[in-house]
């Protein structure tokens, strides 16, 4: 691998940058790997990079049906954060948060991770309530957060609106200080290149059609470039879970929804945090080129169309000029959907299926993105050893037959 | 926007209506002989298919009545709505 450095910018300077190899090779599938990993977004790289880092094992392709960067890791709001109530979310998000800190110098790529905090406001006696309980559970658990009175969110967001007339009026906030932002298709490009440094095929272009199995065992996958064996397939396909799962011929209690965003022209810097309200709904924060990136909600039918309903994008824009009249005139320059594969409690699912060897590492619904790096550490684990991780041990299909669910609907800090 | 047709007021916004998830799932009748797998096969696990899909809605702010819609999740289109006590208007190996 070509390592980037300021020396390295400075001798290619010299060439006029003409002489820059790929960031990763266009990669052909071979026959046979010894895992496959289904899924070319950020959790499945991730999955492949640890994989070959943490265990050594190389003999590994992930597969994309269409480009890298080109999913869901592309298309959300890029917000890190690991506040969540439950200690089995609250040790995989800050697994991953540890895991963030160091991202860029692991990969030898900025991800230009942020650490500028996340607010997630209060509105009612009873949000305040919750939101001590939740930051009282976190520093128990070691993951940094205070609790903000209405002073102390208008100190860091100096325009929102405290005015206690309003529909949800501003009582106050969680802080996590160490939360923040991270570029979000720079994290799947800086897992890709790093994963193909080890030896790690990235196969773009290449569409999972088929699960093969053979007495209840997976023994590959076809594709649309042709079938593939492999010992163990980990399949890491946001927005696609059910589909995938119906080709492995089970279940899962996943629904798929779209989920949408939009960013708003550029302005001069006005918001150096992240702000979430999860009553009224909308989240935003300001990218580094100066756009304002705003998110809310999913619609509310099930729906692969990567698009929503205008209705529920001005559901949130009221919510976002209710609580910002400065932004009230504003203009928006994109706005696109997701697919997110909601689980019922609000929590992914990583682990075992019913087809041995055939790992789903899924059902992460709105809030996949922070948790990549986390994700793909302890699925490697679950693909090099055949059993989860303690860290992912509460995530398993199985909960949903014993019952010991992690409810994460009030924690997740925005509903689902 | 979905133009959803409602089976006693006609096409409506979608804003009036809200949504009931899958259609046609009947609850077990003798909830206490199941298993675990097959209560949580009924509580939890969903078809969530790409394509054709029978789904419930509640004209909320109309009729205030439930009734089924065949909706195709990749495209959004519609081709059916049908009340709750008619049977499917599509086969099943058609969705």
């Amino acid at each position: 691998m070509q390592r980037y450095s300021a020396l390295n910018i400075a001798r290619h300077a010299a060439t006029g940058h003409r002489h820059w190899e790929p960031a990763w090779r266009q990669a052909a599938p071979r026959r046979r790997y010894r895992v496959l990993i289904v899924g070319g977004g950020g959790h499945g790289l991730a999955s492949a990079y640890y994989l070959a880092r943490e265990h050594g094992i190389t003999d590994v392709a992930v597969l994309e049906k269409g480009w890298i960067g080109g999913g869901n890791t592309g298309r959300n709001t890029t917000i890190v954060r690991s506040n969540y109530l439950w200690s089995a979310s609250a040790a995989l998000y800050e697994q991953s948060m540890k895991l963030w800190e160091g991202l860029s110098a692991d990969l030898n790529f900025n991800v230009m991770f942020s650490q500028r905090g996340v607010l997630n406001l209060g509105h009612t006696l009873q949000d305040m309530r919750d939101i001590r309980r939740r930051v009282n559970a976190n520093r128990l658990n070691g993951i940094d957060g205070e609790v903000l009175d209405q002073a102390g969110v208008k100190k860091r967001v100096p325009f929102i609106n405290t005015d206690p007339g309003i529909r949800f009026p501003v009582m106050g906030a969680s802080w996590q200080p160490r939360a923040g932002i991270a570029r979000h298709d720079a994290v799947a490009w800086g897992f890709a290149r790093a994963a193909d440094s080890l030896g790690v095929d990235v196969v773009e272009n290449c569409e999972v059609t088929g699960i093969r199995r053979e007495n209840g065992s997976v023994v590959g996958v076809d594709t649309s470039r042709g079938p593939i064996d492999a010992d163990r397939v980990g399949v890491v396909v946001a927005g696609h879970a059910g589909v995938l799962a119906e080709m492995g011929g089970f279940r899962l209690p996943i629904e798929s929804h779209p989920l949408q965003a939009l960013v708003s022209e550029p302005i001069k810097p006005i918001l150096d945090t992240v702000v979430m309200s999860n009553a009224i709904h909308v989240y935003v924060s300001q990218s580094d080129k100066g756009e304002l990136v705003i998110g809310a909600g999913i619609d509310a039918y099930n729906g692969y169309g990567q698009r929503g309903s205008m209705q529920t994008i001005e559901h949130f824009l009221s919510a976002l000029v209710e609580l910002y009249p400065i932004f009230s005139r504003m203009r928006l320059l994109r706005h696109w959907g997701g697919i997110v594969d909601t689980c019922p409690d609000a929590s992914p699912i990583i682990g075992k299926t019913p087809v041995k060897g055939l790992y789903f590492n899924c059902g992460w619904g709105t809030g996949g993105f922070k948790a990549t790096p986390g994700s793909g550490w302890v699925f490697a684990h679950t693909l090099a050893t055949g059993e989860p991780h303690p860290i992912n041990e509460p995530f398993s299909l199985q909960r949903f037959e014993t019952g010991a669910l992690v409810d994460e609907h009030g924690a997740a800090a925005v509903a689902h | 926007m979905l133009l959803i047709p409602c089976p006693w007021c006609g096409p409506r916004d979608e804003s009036e209506f809200s949504y009931g998830g899958e259609a046609h799932i009947a609850r077990p009748r003798e909830p206490e002989s199941l298993s675990d797998a097959e209560w949580a096969d009924y509580q939890f696990m969903r078809t969530n298919p790409c394509g054709w899909h029978r789904e419930q809605w509640l004209h909320a702010h109309g009729c205030r009545r439930w009734f089924n819609v065949e909706r195709n999740t990749a495209t959004y289109a519609i081709r059916a709505a049908y009340r709750l006590d008619e049977a499917p208007p599509h086969r099943e190996d058609a969705l």
